[in-house]
């Protein structure tokens, strides 16, 4: 593949308009924009109920200069499994003659939790479409209730920190793999300061032939409690902390680290602790007080034995 | 009883269905298997696996995500279908608004069963009484050649550009789904002629000119977006009409948005939905012989409601029964409600209004039945509301 160069990427049209109503500091819009730029072909855009639905499009205004549609929570796969099927059928038919590709976006609420059958189900039938997740670990759009997808410690609305809580008490589930595990030919974990990482992610994923699954973190400055400005560098941190490793799978079977989180796992560059991830948002601020400091190793051990798990899976 | 034609042939009630869809060839099948609907999407896969159609079929892992592909692929621009029932009709309850205000035409037959719990795979009407007030056009069937005939009718009424409103087309479970009847099928160039080619309005696939669909509105717009759904309502009602008159004119068989048993010099009125109508025009002719003057009416097309059709069929009666095979606890039967409320509209003296509750997950229901019904209401033994065959 062909190096991924800025003023390449500055001649694809751009799908999404500025001007949406997504809160300052917000990587989602990031992230769709780099996704994206992984195809200069006619796409159709589907998505689930969420912030970047809400925010999108809001009428009389859309920010959409591509096709766009949404039906409800719980069924994005199912809604991007129905544009592509109609594709395949009326394309089949000679009633449709372009080349068109689909994309699904959906937090992690729509994703983990209320969608998870019908992302199963839309991996697993081979409908050739990208689906994006945009994982800001909670339901922000409702503000801020923890999901599956929440860090644990962390404190949302629905699982407090307290006086006698640490706020979230689980690990994240592992969606990126629970996906992979379909065997589908691409699926990735990516984050938005490594752009040219999302970008080329993107295109693989357009080109696969298949379905694929890009699981992204999107930093978000009101549920996680950090200034604005801040998006990028937090969504560095989760790399370096291994909290968000970057990797790629196909065919469910063979995984790649991707070269920001390979230069972790072959030395070249230090693995920061958790506790730099922890200071850097609010609402694990609580994790500082002396009596949670079990629960910040044991973020710190899940943590690791997952890093140490998936390097053994990339065969480092 | 007519002479049978040397085309008619034996089916069930859902190979009916299938057939008019085999017939149609949609570009795009989506379901989830439910009994008494499965024999409806197994025969559809069959066509599609012997090459005999141009669909894509799609099993999918929930009737949720059935409606959510339907919706999304007829928005996109692909003729599309599904059938479920009951939990089916049911766990897709949230998409079935969403399908309307979208203004998506796609198509649904329901093979009516109970509603859970307890389970029941059984004959009511409990899932398309639960789906009657999503935005949806709904049609019933008396019997296993209206339920191929109306399969056929339904897209040109979803279709047609000012109504563009998702339609159900309702078939008793079992006692139609399953039952073979004679049925007389039209010639296929005469259903594809029928139908004609699908014409999407801002379709999703023409990527030349974009368009959003299904916004996010406000307090100043919700409304009257929704609002538009009645405007289509009531020219669906004038489109139906139109359509029942031109599938006569291909195939001899007459249809109306209500049908009317006997009502003319009738004292007596029973109102009913769906394969009892049969019944009850037995029960009708029964009473007649023994001097009764009775008569029986069925609202074909459910939603929209035809009201001034209704208020007019019962103008003038002396008693008026309408029969919900569909209970709600609390208050009147679905259908009840509405025609008690469609009879204001000419005026005047109202009948004798008394609901009866039926045929609940399957409960037999006979032409004697029906009957004693019509007599405990003559003889002023009936309540306001009976649960038929309950031992009360």
């Amino acid at each position: 593949m062909s190096a991924i160069t800025l003023k390449d990427l500055n001649q694809i049209p751009v799908r999404l308009a500025s001007g949406h109503r997504l809160c300052a500091g917000c990587a989602e819009s990031i992230i769709a924009r780099q996704i994206m730029m992984g195809t200069t072909g006619e796409i159709v855009v589907t998505a689930a109920t969420g912030c970047f639905e809400v925010s999108t499009t809001i009428f009389p205004y859309t920010s959409w200069h591509t096709p766009y549609i949404h039906t409800a929570f719980g069924n994005g796969a199912a809604g991007g499994a129905g544009v592509e099927t109609a594709y395949k059928s009326l394309k089949r038919q000679g009633k449709i003659d372009k080349d068109i590709r689909f994309v699904t976006f959906a937090g992690d609420g729509a994703t983990y939790d209320i969608g998870l059958q019908s992302l199963s189900g839309a991996m697993e039938r081979g409908h050739e479409m990208l689906y994006v997740c945009f994982n800001n670990e909670a339901y922000m759009n409702t503000g801020i209730q923890r999901s599956s997808a929440t860090s644990m410690g962390a404190s949302t609305t629905t699982s407090w920190s307290g006086s006698k809580s640490y706020g979230n008490k689980n690990f994240p589930k592992d969606l990126t793999k629970i996906v992979a595990m379909h065997g589908v030919p691409f699926v990735a974990q990516s984050a938005p300061h490594a752009w040219r990482d999302m970008v080329s992610k993107a295109k693989k994923a357009f080109e696969c032939g298949g379905p694929s699954f890009i699981n992204t973190i999107s930093p978000c400055p009101r549920g996680w409690r950090f200034p604005s400005n801040e998006t990028i560098s937090i969504s560095k941190l989760a790399v370096e902390t291994c909290v968000w490793p970057l990797y790629e799978v196909e065919y469910g079977t063979d995984f790649t680290m991707s070269p920001e989180s390979l230069r972790i796992a072959e030395g070249k560059v230090e693995k920061k602790p958790v506790t730099d991830w922890i200071a850097s948002q609010g609402r694990f601020k609580h994790l500082e007080e002396e009596r949670w400091e079990p629960v910040v190793e044991e973020i710190q051990k899940g943590i690791d034995q997952r890093w140490e798990h998936l390097i053994k899976l990339c065969k480092l | 009883m007519t002479p049978a034609k040397h085309n008619d042939i034996a089916i069930n009630g859902d190979g009916a269905v299938a057939l008019a869809w085999k017939q149609i060839n949609p570009d795009v099948c989506a379901a989830y298997p439910i009994t008494p609907q499965t024999i409806i999407v197994e025969k559809f896969a069959e066509y599609v696996a012997n090459g005999e159609v141009d669909s894509e079929y799609v099993c999918v892992e929930s009737e949720h995500s059935a409606l959510t592909l339907c919706t999304t692929s007829c928005s996109a621009g692909a003729r599309t279908f599904t059938a479920t029932a009951s939990q089916g009709l049911a766990y897709m309850w949230e998409m079935l608004p969403i399908t309307s205000s979208m203004r998506v035409p796609l198509i649904m037959a329901v093979a009516n069963r109970a509603v859970s719990g307890p389970i029941n795979i059984n004959n009511d009407h409990s899932d398309a009484m639960a789906a009657r007030d999503t935005g949806w056009l709904s049609l019933f069937s008396e019997n296993v050649q209206e339920a191929y005939d109306l399969s056929i009718i339904a897209p040109r009424i979803a279709e047609h550009h000012e109504v563009q409103l998702p339609c159900l087309v309702n078939l008793d479970g079992f006692i139609l789904t399953h039952a073979i009847e004679r049925m007389s099928p039209l010639e296929d160039d005469v259903v594809k002629r029928f139908v004609g080619e699908f014409k999407p309005l801002y379709p999703l696939l023409d990527v030349d000119n974009p368009v959003s669909h299904n916004l996010m509105d406000g307090p100043l717009y919700y409304f009257p977006h929704k609002y538009q759904t009645v405007l289509a309502m009531d020219k669906a009602l004038e489109v139906a009409k139109q359509v029942l008159a031109e599938f006569k004119s291909i195939s001899g068989r007459e249809y109306k948005v209500v049908e009317e048993y006997r009502c003319d010099d009738a004292e007596i009125v029973a109102v009913v939905l769906g394969s009892a109508f049969g019944t009850m025009k037995e029960a009708v002719d029964r009473l007649r012989d023994e001097g009764v003057k009775a008569g029986v009416m069925m609202p074909r097309l459910f939603r929209p409601w035809p009201i001034a059709d209704i208020a007019k069929a019962l103008k003038g009666k002396k008693q008026v029964m309408v029969m919900d095979r569909h209970m709600v606890p609390g208050a009147y039967g679905a259908m009840y409600a509405e025609v008690a409320a469609t009879l204001v509209e000419e005026g005047g003296d109202i009948p004798m209004m008394h609901n009866y509750i039926y045929g609940l997950g399957g409960a037999d229901t006979m032409v004697s039945d029906f009957m004693a019904a019509y007599k405990d209401v003559i003889e002023g033994r009936a309540k306001r509301v009976n649960y038929l065959g309950v031992d009360e």
